[in-house]
């Protein structure tokens, strides 16, 4: 991992909590519709809106995503009881919050970076989505407003609260866990992971401490951070905070804080000593969750091929390192370069052009059409910008690579035309060719591009620019000899 | 009677504080005395030897009570009128309240 | 006339369900000012039911085993469209977007809500004078309570309001007004009777249950309500049970315990206090009765039922001050306004709930609070473990076991208000099966000195009720 020390002389030390919404079709408590940002209070029913007399049964779908979940991070799955975490706050319809506390499904787990680091992983549990105030006036915020209103369509909506050790060392470490978690719970269908929206949730436990010392200092948990990016700039300001303090012979006090996005600072919400109690105790209401051996085995055969699993296949066939693929996974075009790669295409060609002529995405290119696309530019029949050009009219239309060069009037220069080609444009230009022969790696590179520059606007870009760098430099070569 | 009172006021005052309710000073001393008997009643069960003892969260002994992930045909879910009628006060289709002042935790 | 009697009449065309139902409005007419078994009596949904059940026999149909049955509900069972109270300003002109599934059963069954009954607020009480909306008297001695917190529901059959009526059970709040009213009162099996629409007071005690003035209509009633329902994640997988099918089985070759610590006395080691003396001479001439018919009966012991009554009174006011939050003033029921949200959920539950709910609530909060809870809670839960094993064990010899229901007969009013450890000792007997999950009832078996009626309590393990019903029909036919 790159140099995080982002405060010379300390380290930051990172845990996060995500929680994420799962995709199921009702709530986690009851047949209402796992639905919300229409209509307010639609989707609603006696359970969402903790009336007097309503009972919360468990939804199946929740409890096999939360274990799928668990399986992909590795987690020990385990059985579960459900408790009540009690406080008073008007979204939250029964006044507490029905979650998982000494016994969560999902036990210790780690989950594995795209360089091969391994986060750890305390516990992943279920527990219920609140409802959603709008505070009205006071442009908003919270502590101005005149009155707030309540939509509960959220109310109930299942949660998986996903608990990392505190193993991150920076904001580049979060943000590659976030998206790498991001990138599991998309591909195991657990939740489409949309922070911008809200289905992921990050709250940053951070503390920071001397380099070269390994005990654990008082941490801060900073709350509503809504990116990736506001993540990142959160943590730096957390730790930049904490450093100050400690340097100038303070101490940090352990708070929750909230992150400001439009004054890029944390603010304090409340103390330790604040802290809430919770009175957490056992959910009477519902009944523990054993999931037997049999369920976890066949949710585990059901599970698709998990990134980091797709990183290695496709670096398998690739001869490169996982963390060389990790782009070519999140774009989701690993089938398609393991397929191009197994038609014989040449690895090094196909990850290039998936990392920077397809950030759009495939559209119609399939492996086949794509292998042969490679085969005609590693065997000099196309260059590079032909290339390019050829593989944008695949995934436009599909088709023939072939017949898209054709189209183009690309056709491969044959050899001794561009010798006699280049041999003209030297004898035109001798103060360049001077320049290229007799002057400095700078200016050799920069009449290099002259010349094939040249050379390409003689030939409508048709040479392959390697091809003309081979034969300057065999020029050059027969002239200082 | 132990030595030392189970409960104080303060932990009343904190108690009350705690389930959002307002005492006054009279109830506070009432309710102190109280919630002393009872404790100091239950303090039968300090004796008990409960080592290795399980605690019981429910009486019966069911795991995996699941439903399936469909909606509910039917009316429970259809409230939404009556719900807004009954309720204290209502805007825009959301239950509206005083400023709520801090965040959620 | 029973409820069995009035149903087969209506099904059989003999009577209409309306003419039944005026008998009842009639007969509360005359006796309501006076014992306030109900806080909403309905006239008219009665009358418009009735009349539904008649037209449906009219054409042909059968509209169930209660047709055309009165039937009174403990007023912390939602019903659709009808106020619910729980007993409670805090939820005064409340009326819930549903009905509890025990009230959806009684209705397919035929039977007809003839009123919601006062309560204990929120079923918190022994004597049913913690209502917001008055006492319910007792209508054998109205200077005495009922019992509670069922209290309207006993009330109301013991004054012939209704042939039926369902209460909840979380401490007792069936069986000791039963026992103070002379009814059947019946807690089932935990996980019998669902509590979906049953407003919450201790989740992991509470059941609903029947009221009647035979044992035969207890269990009419019990097979009408019981049974699964997917609403309720505690609800037992099972069909109800056939009750009126084992009535007349008698006990021969039963073995029947007396518990000897609910039994009181001098000559009991340890046992609970306060059992009165013309109490524990009925249960122990019930015993004898049941001997008489051929059952085993001896002494048994369940050592662990003395320390009920403190596990309870943590259990179930934690449970409570948990349940309870959700009265805030933001969704439904009472409002009182405020600055801020904090603020009004203070302003109204201060407002709406009365004393003995505030007790409580605090009471369980303070048990599950940090620091206490492994003192209290999680003390008591394991109490609740050492209960359920020592009935175990004590059902390794019997089939059922014996007991007072309420230690003493009804208790003039206003007479233990003042000191809430007191009121709470009269559900010694009855806490320790809501704690095992157990079912058990209440059966009238004579009077006590001040000839009131005592009730005897019959306790069996989890779903033996209808071991439990035969030994209360034969309890009921030799009853002095
Ligand atoms: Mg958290
Ligand atoms: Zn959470």
């Amino acid at each position: 991992m790159s140099d995080q020390a982002l405060i010379p002389g300390w380290e930051v030390v990172i845990g996060l909590e995500v929680h994420a919404e799962l995709a199921t079709v009702t709530k986690m408590f009851s047949s209402a519709l796992n639905r919300f940002g229409g209509e307010p209070n639609t989707n609603i029913d006696p359970v969402s809106l903790g009336l007097p007399g309503s009972l919360p049964v468990l939804n199946e779908k929740a409890v096999e995503l939360a274990i799928r979940v668990g399986l992909a991070l590795d987690c020990v799955i385990q059985p579960s009881v459900f408790s009540r975490k009690n406080y008073f706050y008007p979204d939250m319809p029964k006044d507490f919050q029905i979650s998982q506390y000494d016994l969560p499904i999902n036990g210790i787990g780690s989950l594995e970076l795209p360089d091969g680091r391994r986060i750890g992983i305390e516990r992943a549990h279920l527990e219920e989505d609140t409802g959603k105030s709008t505070h009205v006036g006071g442009g908003g915020r919270i502590h101005e407003a005149g009155h707030s209103l309540i939509d509960y369509n959220r109310s109930g909506v299942p949660l998986i609260e996903i608990v990392s050790a505190p193993d991150m060392r920076g904001a580049e470490d979060a943000r590659a866990y976030v998206s790498e978690l991001r990138s599991i719970l998309v591909a195991i269908g657990a939740s489409d992971g949309k922070m911008e929206e809200g289905s992921m949730r990050v709250d940053c436990n951070v503390s920071v401490r001397r380099q070269g010392t390994t005990e654990l200092g008082t941490r801060c948990e900073v709350k509503n951070i809504n990116s990736l990016r506001s993540m990142g700039r959160a943590i730096e300001y957390e730790a930049r905070r904490q450093v100050d303090l400690l340097e100038s012979g303070e101490r940090v006090q352990q708070q929750t804080r909230h992150w400001n996005e439009d004054d890029g600072r944390t603010h304090k919400l409340r103390s330790k000593e604040e802290a809430y109690d919770y009175r957490y105790f056992p959910e009477p209401d519902l009944v523990p969750v054993e999931p037997s051996e049999e369920w976890i085995a066949e949710i585990r055969a059901a599970l698709p091929m998990l990134p980091r699993e797709r990183r290695r296949r496709l670096a398998d066939a690739a001869g490169v390192e996982p963390s060389d693929t990790a782009l070519t996974v999140q774009r989701g075009m690993d089938d398609l370069a393991v397929d191009a790669i197994a038609a014989g295409a040449d690895a090094e060609r196909v990850l290039v052009h998936v990392e920077n002529n397809l950030a759009d995405g495939a559209g119609e290119l399939t492996a086949a059409p794509f292998a042969a696309l490679v085969a005609m530019e590693t065997g000099g029949d196309l260059t590079a910008t032909q290339a390019k050009t050829v593989l944008a009219d695949l995934v436009a239309s599909g088709g023939d690579p072939a017949a898209h060069a054709a189209a183009h009037g690309f056709e491969a220069m044959d050899t001794s035309e561009l010798e006699a080609l280049v041999d003209r444009i030297i004898a035109q230009h001798p103060d360049d060719w001077d320049g290229f022969v007799g002057g400095d790696d700078k200016e050799r590179r920069k009449k290099a591009g002259f010349f094939v520059g040249q050379v390409m606007k003689a030939t409508r870009g048709q040479a392959d620019g390697r091809i003309v760098n081979e034969l300057l430099a065999q020029r050059a070569d027969g002239q200082g000899a | 009677m132990p030595e030392k009172p189970r409960l104080n006021r303060e932990d009343v005052a904190h108690v009350a504080d705690l389930a959002r309710l307002a005492l006054t000073d009279d109830e506070l001393d009432a309710f102190t005395g109280q919630l002393a008997d009872v404790l100091d009643h239950a303090a039968d069960l300090e004796a008990l030897d409960l080592d290795g003892v399980p605690p019981m969260a429910n009486p019966l002994p069911l795991v995996n009570v699941l439903r399936l992930d469909e909606p509910e045909p039917g009316t429970r879910a259809d409230i939404r009128a009556e719900v807004l009628d009954a309720a204290p006060s209502v805007e825009d289709g959301r239950f509206r309240v005083p400023p709520v002042l801090g965040e959620a935790p | 006339m029973s409820a069995r009697s009035t149903a087969d009449a209506v099904r059989a065309g003999e009577r209409s369900a309306r003419s039944v139902v005026e008998e009842h409005l009639a007969a509360i007419d005359a006796r309501e000012d006076e014992i306030h078994a109900f806080n909403l009596v309905m006239a008219d949904e009665a009358l418009t039911q009735a009349d539904d059940v008649d037209r449906r026999i009219a054409e042909g149909e059968d509209p169930g085993p209660l047709a055309g049955v009165p039937v009174a509900l403990k007023d912390n069972l939602c019903t659709r469209g009808i106020d619910t109270t729980c007993g409670s300003r805090i939820l005064e002109g409340w009326r819930p977007p549903y009905d509890a599934t025990a009230v959806e059963r009684l209705v397919a069954a035929g039977a007809v809500v003839i009123g919601k009954t006062n309560c204990d607020e929120f079923a918190m009480g022994s004597s049913t004078e913690n209502s917001a909306f008055g006492p319910t008297r007792n209508p054998l001695d109205t200077s005495r309570v009922p019992g509670g917190s069922s209290g309207g529901s006993a009330a109301a059959v013991a004054a012939g309001f209704a042939p039926l009526a369902l209460g909840s059970d979380t401490g007792g709040s069936i069986r000791q007004p039963a026992a103070l009213c002379g009814t059947v009162g019946v807690k089932p099996t935990y996980g019998r009777v669902s509590r979906y629409g049953l407003v919450a007071f201790g989740s992991s005690l509470d059941q609903v249950g029947p009221f009647a003035a035979s044992v035969e209509d207890a269990a009419l009633l019990l097979e009408a309500i019981g049974g699964h329902d997917p609403r309720d994640s505690t609800s037992i997988p099972e069909a109800s049970p056939d009750l009126l099918g084992v009535l007349g089985q008698g006990v021969e070759g039963l073995r029947i315990g007396i518990i000897s610590e609910l039994m009181g006395g001098p000559d009991q080691a340890a046992s609970v206090e306060g059992i009165a003396e013309d109490v524990r001479a009925r249960v122990e001439q019930a015993a004898e009765a049941l001997a008489a018919a051929g059952a085993t009966v001896e002494h048994a012991s369940v050592p662990s039922t003395i320390y009920g009554l403190s596990a309870y009174y943590l259990i179930a006011p934690a449970e409570a001050s948990s349940n309870l939050a959700r009265f805030d003033g933001v969704r439904f029921g009472l409002r009182v306004d405020a600055d801020t949200a904090p603020e009004m959920n203070t302003a109204t539950r201060t407002a709406g709930f009365g004393d003995e709910v505030k007790r409580r609530i605090m009471l369980g909060t303070y048990a599950l609070s940090a620091g206490y809870y492994d003192a209290y809670y999680g003390r008591s839960q394991k109490v609740r473990t050492l209960i359920q094993r020592d009935f175990s064990r004590a059902y390794e010899s019997f089939d059922l076991l014996l007991s007072p229901t309420a230690p003493t007969t009804a208790f003039p009013l206003g007479d233990k208000t003042d000191d809430p450890m007191l009121m709470y000792l009269a559900d010694v007997c009855t806490i320790p099966s809501n704690l095992a999950g157990h079912p058990a009832m209440s059966v009238p078996f004579g009077t006590g000195d001040d000839g009131l009626p005592v009730g005897v309590q019959v306790l069996a393990p989890a779903l033996a009720e209808a071991t439990m019903f035969r030994a209360a029909a034969v309890l009921e036919g030799t009853a002095p």
